[in-house]
């Protein structure tokens, strides 16, 4: 006897539960249990919630829980061919740029990378000082020989965000301009930012070889280009009425609004999201190194694997540095772009 | 003084909310601005507004906050559409102009200047003056150029390569100036332009005005809250109050002639001795005779404030008013006096709002 049977005895519906009775479904493990013991009255107070494991019990035609989490992979495995016969060719340059990235930032010797990685922070921050913190950083990581997995990580990053920024700014700008677009978008960036970021990686993992880079990409660019997109929206629509207004007045078109007054005025703003995205990228590869993301994360995972302690904590140490290094240098340039525009 | 009508404005309505339309056939058959809002939730901006603005003249909104002054002035290059009625600019309809036509009349015959300068925080002074070329596709060296020019001529000189924040309040109206001098647009709307300035910045800058304007005769829309500014620098004086036009004309003869209690109380606090002229208390002469007893000559655009100087405050004096020399009026030193006190408003006098 199970407890809602008086549910469907009362609506008259055991016909029709008794002719969709196969009898032959697999049992679960709780099932099991449950026929050893002695059936005994359940107490009130454990009286279960409505579920559908619960109403099965009392009519075989309610579907149980787990055949809902089959259709879900049922449907998924589905539509994967369709999906992938469409997404592969599509994102098939994310998986050269990866590869070239990863091949230059490994080909390249120390001693011609360390000057262009200077001159790149010259140029965004005109910080003597940051220079020499940047040198001294990537100097140590070479000196306790983990130069190699620090590049290739940098080089995942590099590709990674200058893809969102490329991606998320335009998103961004179509947003600030229509209430619509926002409305649609909003929902699906919460999603993205709080979906646990393996749980995105499983469906990637059915759709796309696991030795293939895109793999990784795609899962480190969709997490990461939600700030870019978000403080893009935010720049454009704080900027400020009156400005507008006097664009306006003096026969703007919407382009030159856009690339003259709005985009300029929401550089700060922007730069803030270039920087998260940067950052949420280093969160994010490092956990792909789960599907064979090359760099600092391989160590760090294999140091949870094999229970290595020093290494799994030297390459901890060495993301906080490229973390710091990543952080200090954007934080940098976005003073510089601030210092300027100063209202 | 008077030339051709440059900006007609006729009876303009401007309506708030989700449906001005049906807002408007209310309006129309005469529920007031209260009863508006209460009962159907709308709000009237602006109410019958028939105003013509004439070539070269500066030609003055006033209003406090709330009378739709800047709304007002929105309509003239269309920034906030209205309800219903006609803005005429040089005899065409500026309502039928389709968007490239409208932003044609934006760049070539309107530049506007901003009661909160909204200058581009991120461009130099000259680059920042020069929008108004810039926008139009001049390159860059020839919009500098003129931009530099303008700079100069307001007395910004040198600092061209500056960014606003480097500057005073003063200074970047200053650039908002040159900015919408440097389009060379016949007219320039000025919201509030003066409003955020302190006191004595913001009497140098109508003194720059005034002066600009003495050599440049453009059509200037002026908006302001400000009595003392109003008077200085209007030819005309338009006064709006809750979206209505109280009264408009020349501001001696509204000084003289307030028609309601509303600009009565206005006035009553003004220096009159300072904003009045000769010519607006004299006595035309009709025929060739000269009073034989007069004190002396005054001209007709003097303040009453020099004539009371030069008679030593003698109230039996009278005066031979002249232009360029030539005798046209008599002014007689009690009339100054009597000119000198606010009317009081009579019952007869007196509209009731």
């Amino acid at each position: 006897m199970a407890t809602y049977d008086f549910l469907f005895d009362g609506l008259g519906l055991r016909d029709w539960c008794d002719a969709g009775k196969t009898g032959d479904a697999p049992l679960s493990m709780a099932d099991l249990l449950a026929k050893g013991g002695a059936a005994t009255d359940t107490p009130w107070w454990e009286f279960p919630f409505p579920s559908l494991d619960a109403l099965n019990e009392a009519c075989g035609r309610i579907a149980q829980s787990r055949d809902m989490t089959k259709a879900v992979e049922d449907g998924f495995l589905a539509i994967k061919d369709v999906l992938r016969f469409v997404l592969d060719p599509m994102t098939q340059p994310l998986s050269w740029i990866l590869e070239f990235a990863l091949l230059v930032f490994e080909a390249a010797p120390w001693w011609v990378m360390f000057p262009i990685l200077m001159a790149v922070v010259y140029i965004a921050t005109k910080s003597v000082r940051l220079i020499g913190f940047v040198t001294a950083c990537i100097a140590f990581l070479a000196f306790i020989d983990h130069y190699g997995f620090a590049m290739q990580t940098l080089a995942i990053i590099f590709v990674c965000a200058f893809l969102c920024v490329l991606f998320g700014v335009p998103i961004g700008i179509a947003m600030s301009r229509s209430d619509r677009m926002q409305r649609m978008t909003i929902p699906v960036l919460d999603m993205l930012q709080t979906l646990p970021p393996f749980v995105y990686l499983i469906p990637l993992i059915f759709l796309f070889s696991v030795t293939e880079p895109k793999l990784y990409g795609i899962a480190i660019i969709l997490y990461a280009i939600v700030p870019v997109i978000r403080l893009t929206d935010l720049g454009i629509r704080l900027v400020d009425r009156d400005v507008i207004e006097a664009a306006d007045s003096f026969g703007m078109t919407d382009r030159q609004k856009l690339f003259g007054v709005q985009i300029p005025l929401a550089l700060p703003n922007i730069m803030a999201g270039v920087n998260q995205t940067i950052m949420m990228s280093l969160a994010m590869v490092v956990i792909a190194s789960l599907v064979s993301a090359p760099g600092l994360g391989v160590l760090v995972l294999r140091g949870i694997r094999n229970l290595e302690l020093g290494v799994g904590l030297i390459s901890g140490l060495g993301i906080v540095l490229l973390a710091i290094v990543l952080d200090r240098v954007t934080k940098a340039a976005l003073d510089r772009v601030n210092a300027a525009r100063k209202v | 003084m008077t030339g051709n009508v440059k900006i007609a404005i006729r009876s303009l309505y401007k309506i708030f909310g989700h449906d001005p339309q049906a807002a408007l056939e209310h309006v129309r058959a005469g529920v007031s601005k209260t009863d508006l809002l209460e009962r159907y939730g709308h709000v009237l901006g602006l109410h019958d507004i028939n105003v013509e603005m004439r070539e070269s003249d500066i030609t003055v909104i006033m209003g406090l906050s709330g009378s739709g002054k800047s709304t007002l002035i929105r309509h003239l290059n269309r920034l906030i559409e209205p309800t219903s009625g006609e803005v005429e600019v040089d005899g065409e309809d500026v309502l039928a102009y389709g968007e490239e036509r409208l932003r044609m009349l934006r760049r070539e015959s309107m530049s506007m200047v901003f009661q909160k300068f909204a200058l581009l925080p991120h461009r130099t002074v000259a680059e920042n003056a020069g929008t108004t070329l810039q926008v139009r596709g001049v390159r860059q060296r020839d919009y500098l150029k003129d931009a530099g020019a303008w700079l100069e001529r307001v007395g910004l000189g040198g600092y061209e390569n500056h960014y606003p924040h480097q500057l005073s309040g003063g200074m970047q109206q200053r650039v908002g100036i040159a900015r919408a001098l440097t389009s060379n647009s016949p007219i320039m709307l000025m919201d509030e332009a003066f409003s955020a300035l302190d006191p004595l910045i913001r009497t140098d800058m109508q003194d720059l005005l005034l002066e600009l304007q003495k050599e440049l005769h453009k059509t200037i829309v002026f908006i302001t809250h400000d009595l003392d500014e109003a008077l200085k620098l209007a030819d005309r004086l338009v006064i709006l109050k809750d979206g209505y036009i109280v009264q408009q004309g020349e501001p001696q003869h509204i000084l003289l002639n307030p028609n309601d209690p509303y600009i009565e109380d206005f006035v009553s606090d003004i220096n009159r001795a300072r904003v009045l002229r000769v010519r607006s208390i004299m006595t035309p002469l009709n025929s060739g005779d000269l009073p034989r007893d007069a004190h002396g000559e005054v001209d007709i655009n003097d303040t009453l404030e020099n004539t009371i100087a030069r008679s030593g405050g003698d109230t039996s004096h009278s005066y031979i008013v002249t232009r360029d020399g030539t005798p046209v009026g008599v002014l007689e030193m009690t009339n100054l006096v009597k000119a000198l006190v606010p009317r009081v408003a009579t019952e007869a006098g007196a509209r009731k709002y």
